[in-house]
């Protein structure tokens, strides 16, 4: 067999320069282990929970406080195991997510719409600009008194308040993509012969998309805020939530158990933080080449 | 014949502040189809300027350019892929804006692919990618564009001087291949001997067409070649001179 062999046509000197040239100039990327990068991704986290733990349990063992004013981890975390186990708990959850996400949903659509508009105008971004920026250093607690007017202690009032909390984010967030896009990049896009809702489609939004996800972010975290102060204030006797929990643990002098609940509240915003807006943003970072390899 | 490009007595303005630049100064230059025109200038002559005009990013100040309707597509300095597309991607970019069909839009992506020698890397990302390959997925998201004409604003500027060789060779077996026009911007004299039908020298500030140096060499040609460096000598002396009248 060895003898008849097929005559390899030669492929043009001109295509193996080439084919050369790119072999070199590809990086060479070894991915890492997953294991490994779940664990380098973990270990800091976890030492810096140790750290604020051993932190607080000296705190309370300098008897600073009384006890029952300020309990232990350990105390904590029996409360919480315990409250994990009702059914009121988890209600209240359910009811405080359920606001959380109507209102951010809103708060994006509003926020987005906002944004889009106000950045192809330049007269509308004078008119409006400074006073979205405005809104959004506004503090959202100072809109309750307002919003009860508004809407009574309901539903209505806390979901006002949270979209208004968090669409100046979300659109200031766009806006700032907007601005921040090479003129380069649009250039090219208008050469290539993207116009109107197209070059907006395929070109503005998602040369603006980095900008957008801090905002939708930073919309997120003031929407979580907004409402566990609306729940604080608007407390609807018959829907447990865990701001109106929250209210209750203080009327009761329930140290261990307020402890618990600001736990939780804390542990959902960083979990969202870190499940939802950090994973997306990692990702767009790893697809448009903005993160160091080997960092 | 009718010439592909016409750039009838343009003039440029800018006006920045008070005071006026004047970029252009009644230039004129006939391209013919097919023809490969390298434009030369120091720095300062409005080349870019000039592109721009063309491809209708700018308002002319005065004249006329015509390209008969033609579809005008440009290669950058900088390859300006979209960093969020894949390559492939970039590519179906034009088609999918004048609604090429989605299957039409992958074959037609992949051949253009392989026509700059990439289309194993169609599913890549453009930061994956060295400059002079970036350079080639933006001469084939051009060429995607199914222009007849094809301007080129130093898109070999960046890079190293044997890439930029290699690129030579492939752009001119591509221009051979599609009978394109080709409107070249370059500073380099060898580059553009090496390239062009025809080199147009323009003075700087403002720019005005000066010189005009028909390239008789035959193709496939080598940078190398004692024709190509003669060539180059001849038109080196010249744009010095040019550059000499603004040294006081």
């Amino acid at each position: 067999m060895g003898a008849e062999r097929q005559p390899v046509s030669e492929p043009r000197s001109l295509e193996r320069e080439i084919e050369g040239l790119d072999a070199l100039d590809v990086p060479l990327v070894e991915p890492e282990p997953r294991g490994r990068a779940l664990w380098n991704a973990a270990w800091p986290k976890l030492a810096a929970a140790g750290f604020v733990l051993v932190l607080w349990e000296l705190t309370v063992l300098s008897g600073w406080r009384p006890s029952y004013v300020l309990p232990g981890p350990a105390r904590v975390f029996a409360e919480l195991s315990e409250l994990v186990a009702t059914a009121k708990f988890w209600a209240a959850v359910a009811t405080t997510l359920r606001r959380a996400a109507t209102g951010f949903a809103l708060a994006i659509m509003i926020g987005t719409a906002l944004g889009v508009v106000v950045s192809r105008s330049r007269t509308l971004r004078r008119a409006f600009g400074s006073f979205i920026t405005g809104l959004q250093s506004m503090p959202s607690i100072a809109w309750f008194p307002f919003a009860i007017l508004l809407f009574k202690l309901s539903e209505g009032a806390i979901l006002f308040v949270v979209v208004i909390g968090a669409s100046p984010s979300i659109a200031n967030g766009l806006i700032n993509g907007i601005d921040h896009i090479p003129p380069l990049l649009l250039r090219a896009g208008r050469v290539l012969g993207a116009r109107g809702l197209a070059s907006l489609r395929h070109v503005v939004l998602p040369a603006a998309l980095p900008g957008y996800v801090a905002g939708l972010k930073q919309g997120w975290a003031f929407s979580w805020r907004s409402l566990m102060a609306g729940e604080l204030l608007v407390i609807i006797e018959t829907r447990p939530a865990l701001g109106s929990q929250l209210q209750f643990a203080r009327e009761l002098s329930d140290a261990p158990g307020l402890i618990a609940l600001m736990l939780v509240v804390l542990l959902i915003g960083i979990l969202i933080d870190s499940l939802v807006f950090a994973a997306i943003e990692q990702r767009i970072r790893r697809r448009r080449g903005l993160v160091e390899v080997g960092s | 014949m009718q010439p592909a490009i016409r750039i009838h007595n343009v003039s440029q303005t800018y006006h920045g502040g008070a005071s006026a630049i004047r970029a252009l100064e009644r230039v004129s230059l006939d391209v013919a189809p097919g023809e490969f025109v390298c434009l030369l200038g120091a720095s300062g002559c409005g080349k870019s300027t000039l592109l721009n005009l063309i491809v209708g990013l700018y308002e002319i100040t005065s004249g006329t350019v015509d390209v008969g309707g033609r579809r005008v597509a440009m290669v950058f300095q900088e390859p300006a892929l979209f960093p969020w597309l894949t390559v492939q991607r970039n590519v179906e970019l034009a088609m999918r804006f004048r609604g090429v069909p989605a299957k039409e839009r992958r074959e037609k992506a992949l051949a253009l692919l392989r026509l700059v020698h990439l289309d194993a890397f169609a599913e890549r990302r453009p930061h994956e990618l060295s400059g002079g390959m970036r350079q080639r997925v933006a001469i084939a998201r051009a060429l995607a564009q199914q222009a007849e004409v094809l301007l080129m604003d130093e898109p070999f500027g960046a890079l190293d001087a044997m890439t930029r060789d290699v690129l030579h060779d492939e752009l001119e077996a591509i221009w051979s291949k599609t009978g394109m026009t080709v409107l070249f911007v370059t500073h380099n004299v060898r580059e553009a001997v090496r390239l062009g039908d025809r080199v147009v020298l323009l003075s700087s500030r403002p720019g005005r067409v000066v010189a005009e140096f028909p390239i008789a060499i035959p193709r496939p040609r080598s940078a190398d070649s004692l024709a190509v460096a003669e060539a180059t000598t001849a038109i080196t002396e010249r744009l010095r001179e040019e550059v000499r009248r603004h040294g006081r």
